[in-house]
């Protein structure tokens, strides 16, 4: 349909419209071409989607322990040891069939070896008052130290990081784009006052801070987000500023300025789309940067509280018990993984649709 | 040029005051002090302890006198380690951190640097996806998880590197800074291969760069004389304070391959509300962190030069 | 960039390597080498804040002084309620056991040549009890006649303090009161000696932190001197030429490694950098018991873990409910399932093993009855039951076993718990201030004598930290203080902590072991109750063949 926008154009022997379009417009239509993006984007919303809902269904709760079950591997069998006590009351235990010698440590080895085996079978095994057999219970990802079901934790663990991840990288992106462009565009005096405030910031022992707001504030969720992003705009301002001076004597923008645009708008119509690229490109690189950090400070005692989760918590209560447990490492980082490795392409063909100066053929 | 190097050195003094007053009343406003401990000490040892570090004075007293002392470069006395003065443990931690830290700055950048062209040049095709898919991977797994599997397999299956200490390690071949290094340095390769590649990519779109190649110039006179000047841009603005967090050490490699660096001290002060050394670091670290983004400014103003006026 | 920067570049890298690959890559590793020199290998944990006997505090400072110095008395190395002759080779007591006579032996010398006297160990209680010194284990000698009033400058004159020396050789105690158990109490490190001549060398008798704790300088007793110190890797002491009993020493020199991480002081021992570590990863544990059960070491160790309870705030102020909350805690699955070390689930307070002292059978798992003590005290189910907070520090292994309390606290008993972590000096500060619900904890002994556990719950201590106060629980302890016959005092003391079990002011969770891992050719390291050794008697057997192979 043509518009008044639209520039008639001759091809072959047709007239044509065109449609003017906008640069997001542009971006947009580009992006579907990108098979990597859509599929980064599919993934991404795959797993949101998982967190949201999953926990729902696995049948287990995040914080439900089991003690004597402990930490068991993914799939592993179970077994149920069934306790007749004296009053004709029965007590359930499970247990993993991995770690199901460790109930009879008293035992010499072989024996220990051949009871696991039998029970490996499908067998029974009855000793005194105890009857050990195969249960139906299951665990996709297997258990932690506690017995809790780890795609539970994982699951909800997610709803966790990718809110902080996406709240501090989108605090921290606005503020930095901001400050690094102002400080770049004015130049002079102001541009060095407020380079020498990032470096004070950056100077700053982060850990002091975070145990003086956690003290002040109280273990509270939102602070979380707040302390992350306060911390990760630096970097993005140094960056930006550097782009902005790079650009900000090109001929672009002193027509910009010879039209009489006002600062403002140089800066946010014209000088920001230009580094978008490298804007989306670390704003990319931030998002596990917030998770990590997430987990660091979990880790130090200071983000979300117990039983809860995330995956950053997770991945370093696996990483020290990494040779006897390893899944409880793997599972959690291949979730985190695989989120940054969709928001990365996601990122890589956002920044390619985005930029002004990419081919348009 | 000289006046701007000296204009940005003379602005570390407000920087560092400013730094230290800020930690300074931040750190004694957190509840615990030094002397806490679970098996309490009377009430009388700890009073004299407190007079004896000047801790009993009011604040104000006590800010003023720590100054006057930074003034003249003298960063106090360790409550952690009774013996030493903060001068002595900053001097004895930073060379091990440094070494690290350059190492691992070294081997990022080559890494980085190398797969981010590769993959700019490569786009779209499998040279970018390998490269970056790998990057990508070197930033998921955090160092704290990395070290200890880099730790695991060359030092007790291939049984070549030490796994903890620095000093009179005489069995191993490789030097104990090396694991470290490594660790560190494959993890700041992934953010450097990614943000090269992003500059890059900017960089070939541009029209020069087709002129330069309609007039026939070889591919690798694009890339080495022509592209890589303004694509290794937004790199520089990154390391400046990269560099300086590097050498100023990194906690958690520290802490895995139990090397004394500064990193773990500075750590460990904030833990044991050691103010002095708690001080003492932060001022060296933004000395480090003001000296390295003057730097990279200068250097972001030798290569580009649309910078220069 | 051009073909001779590339050459360049790898000219460097190649340079670069071959500095950093040490080309003997044929010598053996560490074990096998420190066996054949007799050197032991071991890892203390944190890096001890300095070497002084008098200002030291913790375990690891602990562990290296007593290879440094020696007091009156030595550590037996098979029981550690038995004492040997160190320094004093003869002593008495009066019948009350309040005035004490120790002889110095004739050839006792320092590092640096000179003779122990007498008047060197007036010099050091003079020290340590100076306030200004500001000595953490002062308190330690207040069973000293007039120790205390000097400490707290109400007197002036270090002659009124119950200590002399009758001669060079002859050093008399005068206590407070009667005290069987002075001689345990004198293991201690806060009772050894320091060498007067140095301390004054490097400042005054009252100076802190000077530098005659440092390698070159140190001057002391034991069989071992220091030869080096780098803070935060390895303090190397080395065999003591003038120790008078340096003929019956085996080890030529220990080096202590502070490795703070359990995890890198287990890849450690696995490369054979360690003889000895101070822990065991817990997940690692289980495999260990399986499959190397000669490589663990698994040892009853005097503490207590603990769960204070502040009894200042509702409802926590009703002993019926805090003795719901004890036996509402299943002590065998914890110790079975998550710390797996064989701790002994509490039954009481004071741990079994501290000499005579029958520990007391009270608590159990008895949810039944927890469950009726909660009723009565007017929450019949849980209902209404304020929700409170379990704080502790930041530790994945608290957090898992407060995690675990709070699901039993929630399954027996029907009331809603958090956990709160703080950072350490933020919940030490919590916990002295009594600004929590219920805080994790722990006590350890410092003597083998139960006073040292049954004295925090006195009125107003200083590690008390729960509020709980009951006169007649400090009149039984004054009581016992003042008994001279060795059985009827453990009797009183029995007393009074059944009294305190009757309304106890924390949950009791498990008596500590100790749990380590060390090479096979270490001989003479007995299992010992405060796991503090006689390095003296330590050996190392060359021809081991080397543990089995851990690779992976």
């Amino acid at each position: 349909m043509a518009s008044a926008l639209d520039t008639p154009v001759i091809l072959q022997d047709e007239i044509q419209f065109v449609h003017g379009s906008s640069l997001w417009t542009d971006a947009w239509h580009r992006l579907r071409k990108n098979k990597l993006a859509l599929f980064g984007l599919g993934c991404f919303l795959t797993i949101i989607l998982l967190c949201l809902i999953g926990p729902l269904l696995t049948g287990y709760t995040y914080e439900q322990t089991d003690l004597t079950l402990k930490a068991s591997p993914p799939l592993d069998k179970i077994i149920q040891r069934t306790e007749t006590l004296k009053n004709g009351e029965k007590k359930v235990n499970v247990y993993s069939l991995t770690n199901i010698e460790d109930e009879f440590l008293e035992k010499p080895r072989d024996e220990r070896k051949q009871i696991a085996a039998a029970l490996a079978r499908g067998e029974e095994y009855r000793e005194g008052a105890y009857l050990y057999e195969s249960s139906k219970q299951k665990h996709l990802f297997g258990t932690d130290a506690l017995g809790r079901d780890l795609l539970t934790r994982v699951l909800v663990g997610g709803r966790i990081s990718l809110s902080v991840g996406f709240v501090a990288t989108l605090i921290s992106v606005i503020i930095g784009v901001v400050w690094g462009t102002a400080a770049g565009y004015a130049g002079g005096i102001a541009d060095n006052v407020m380079m020498r405030i990032v470096d004070v910031l950056y100077a700053l022992p982060f850990t002091v801070i975070v145990i003086l707001l956690m003290v002040f504030f109280g273990r509270n969720f939102i602070l979380l987000f707040v302390a992350i992003g306060a911390v990760e705009w630096l970097t993005m301002a140094r960056i930006v500023r550097g782009q902005i001076i790079s650009l900000k004597h090109q001929e672009f923008v002193e027509a910009a300025v010879s039209l009489g645009l006002s600062k403002a708008r140089i800066m946010f119509r014209h000088l920001i789309p230009n580094v978008m690229t490298v804007i989306v490109i670390y704003a990319t690189l931030t998002v596990p940067n917030v998770m990590l950090l997430e987990a660091v400070l979990s880790f130090l005692g200071l983000g979300v509280p117990p039983p809860m989760s995330s995956w950053g918590v997770l991945i370093s209560e696996g990483a020290s018990t990494m040779e006897t447990s390893p899944w409880l490492l793997w599972i959690p980082a291949a979730f985190f993984s695989l989120t940054l490795f969709s928001l990365n392409f996601l990122g890589d063909g956002l920044s390619d649709a985005c930029n002004p100066k990419s081919a348009k053929d | 040029m000289v006046k701007l190097i000296i204009s940005r050195l003379l602005q570390l003094i407000p920087v560092i005051w400013v730094v230290l007053t800020v930690t300074f009343f931040l750190s004694k406003s957190i509840p615990g002090g030094p002397f806490s401990a679970e098996r309490q000490a009377t009430p009388e040892v700890i009073q004299k302890l407190n007079e004896y570090y000047g801790l009993d004075k009011p604040l104000w007293d006590q800010y003023v006198q720590y100054m006057t002392r930074v003034a003249h470069f003298d960063l106090g006395p360790s409550y952690t380690y009774q013996t030493s003065s903060v001068n002595e443990v900053i001097a004895r931690a930073f060379p091990i951190s440094l070494q690290i830290g350059m190492l691992a700055f070294l081997i990022a950048l080559m890494i980085g640097v190398t797969a981010g062209v590769i993959a700019a040049i490569y786009k779209n095709k499998i040279w970018d996806y390998l490269p970056m898919s790998l990057a990508m991977a070197g930033i998921c797994v955090p160092t704290f998880v990395m070290g200890p599997v880099l730790a695991v397999y060359f030092g007790l299956t291939l049984k070549i590197a030490p796994v903890s200490g620095w000093y009179g390690l005489e069995y191993a071949p490789l030097h104990p800074m090396i694991l470290p290094a490594v660790t560190l340095g494959l993890f700041y390769a992934a953010y450097i291969a990614r943000l090269t590649r992003g500059g890059m990519l900017d960089i070939l779109n541009q029209d020069f760069i087709r002129t330069a190649r309609a007039k026939g110039v070889s591919a690798r006179d694009i890339i080495f004389k022509h592209a890589m000047r303004g694509g290794l841009l937004p790199l520089i603005s990154f390391l400046g304070p990269a560099f300086a967090g590097l050498i100023s050490g990194s906690f958690v490699v520290e802490k895995v391959f139990n090397v004394p660096g500064l990193g773990q001290e500075f750590i460990k002060s904030v833990f044991n509300r050691d103010y002095p050394l708690i001080l003492g670091t932060v001022a060296f670290f933004a000395v480090l962190i003001v000296v390295f983004n003057l730097l990279a400014d200068l250097l972001q103003g030798a290569m580009d030069p649309r910078t220069r006026k | 960039m051009n073909l001779r920067r590339i050459f360049d570049l790898a000219l460097f890298a190649v340079s670069l390597f071959f500095s950093l690959v040490k080309l003997d890559a044929g010598t053996p590793p560490a074990l096998e080498e420190a066996n054949r020199r007799k050197i032991l290998l071991i890892c203390e944990g944190t890096e001890p804040r300095t070497l002084d006997p008098q200002t030291s505090q913790g375990v690891p400072e602990h562990h290296v002084i007593m290879a440094l110095t020696e007091g009156l008395l030595e550590n037996d190395p098979n029981d550690q309620s038995k004492q040997l002759p160190g320094l004093a080779d003869r002593w008495e007591h009066n019948e009350d056991y309040s005035i004490w006579q120790f002889h110095l032996r004739d050839n006792a010398k320092w590092s640096n040549g000179d003779p122990v006297t007498a008047q060197d160990f007036v010099f050091s209680y003079k020290r340590i009890l100076t306030a200004t010194l500001g000595a953490p284990y002062i308190d330690a000698l207040f069973v000293l006649k007039g120790a205390r009033d000097y400490a707290e400058g109400k007197i002036t004159d270090f002659n009124q303090v119950g200590v002399k020396a009758l001669d060079d050789r002859n050093l008399q105690f005068e206590l407070i009161g009667p005290t069987p158990y002075f001689l345990s109490a004198l293991l201690h490190t806060s009772w050894y000696p320091v060498h007067p001549s140095t301390i004054l060398k490097f400042g005054r008798i009252d100076e802190r932190d000077t530098k005659w704790t440092r390698p070159g300088n140190y001057v002391g007793t034991g069989p071992f001197i220091l030869k080096s110190w780098k803070e935060n890797d390895v303090i190397e002491v080395v065999r003591n030429p003038l120790y008078w009993d340096a003929t019956n020493v085996k080890l030529n020199g220990i080096n202590f490694y502070s490795i703070e991480n359990y995890d890198t002081q287990e890849r450690a021992f696995q490369a054979g950098q360690l003889h000895k570590t101070l822990e065991v990863p817990l997940d690692r544990i289980p495999y260990y018991r399986r499959e190397h059960p000669d490589l663990i070491r698994i040892e009853p160790y005097e503490g207590a873990y603990l769960y204070r309870i502040n009894v200042k705030r509702k409802p926590l102020d009703n002993p019926k409910v805090r003795l719901a909350l004890n036996l509402a805690v299943d002590r065998e699955s914890i110790v079975k399932n998550i710390t797996r070390a064989k701790q002994r689930p509490s039954t009481g307070y004071t741990p079994p093993g501290m000499g005579d002292y029958q520990s007391l059978d009270v608590i159990h798992y008895d949810p039944e009855r927890a469950r009726q003590l909660l009723a009565e005290a007017g929450y019949p189910n849980g209902k209404g039951f304020p929700r409170f907070n379990i704080l502790t520090n930041t530790s994945q292994a608290h957090t898992t076993i407060a995690e675990a309390i709070q699901q039993m606290w929630k399954q027996e008993l029907n009331i809603d718990v958090g956990i709160e972590n703080q950072e350490w000096k933020v919940y030490l500060d919590s916990q002295h201030n009594l600004n929590y619900d219920i805080s994790r904890g722990g006590w350890i002994a410092d003597y083998m004598d139960p006073n040292t556990f049954l004295s925090i719950w006195r009125t107003g201590d200083g590690n008390n930290d729960t509020g709980w106060s009951n006169p007649e629980y400090d009149r039984l302890l004054d009581q016992a203080a003042q008994t001279a016959n060795p059985q009827k005092r453990l009797a009183t003391l029995r007393q009074a902590e059944e009294l305190w079990l009757s309304e106890p002011s924390a949950v009791l969770i498990y008596w500590y072991t100790r749990f380590y891992l060390m090479d096979p050719s270490v001989k003479n390291w007995n299992p010992l109750a405060l796991d503090d050794h006689n390095y003296k008697f330590i050996d190392l057997e060359e021809n081991e063949t080397p543990k089995l192979s851990l690779t992976h």
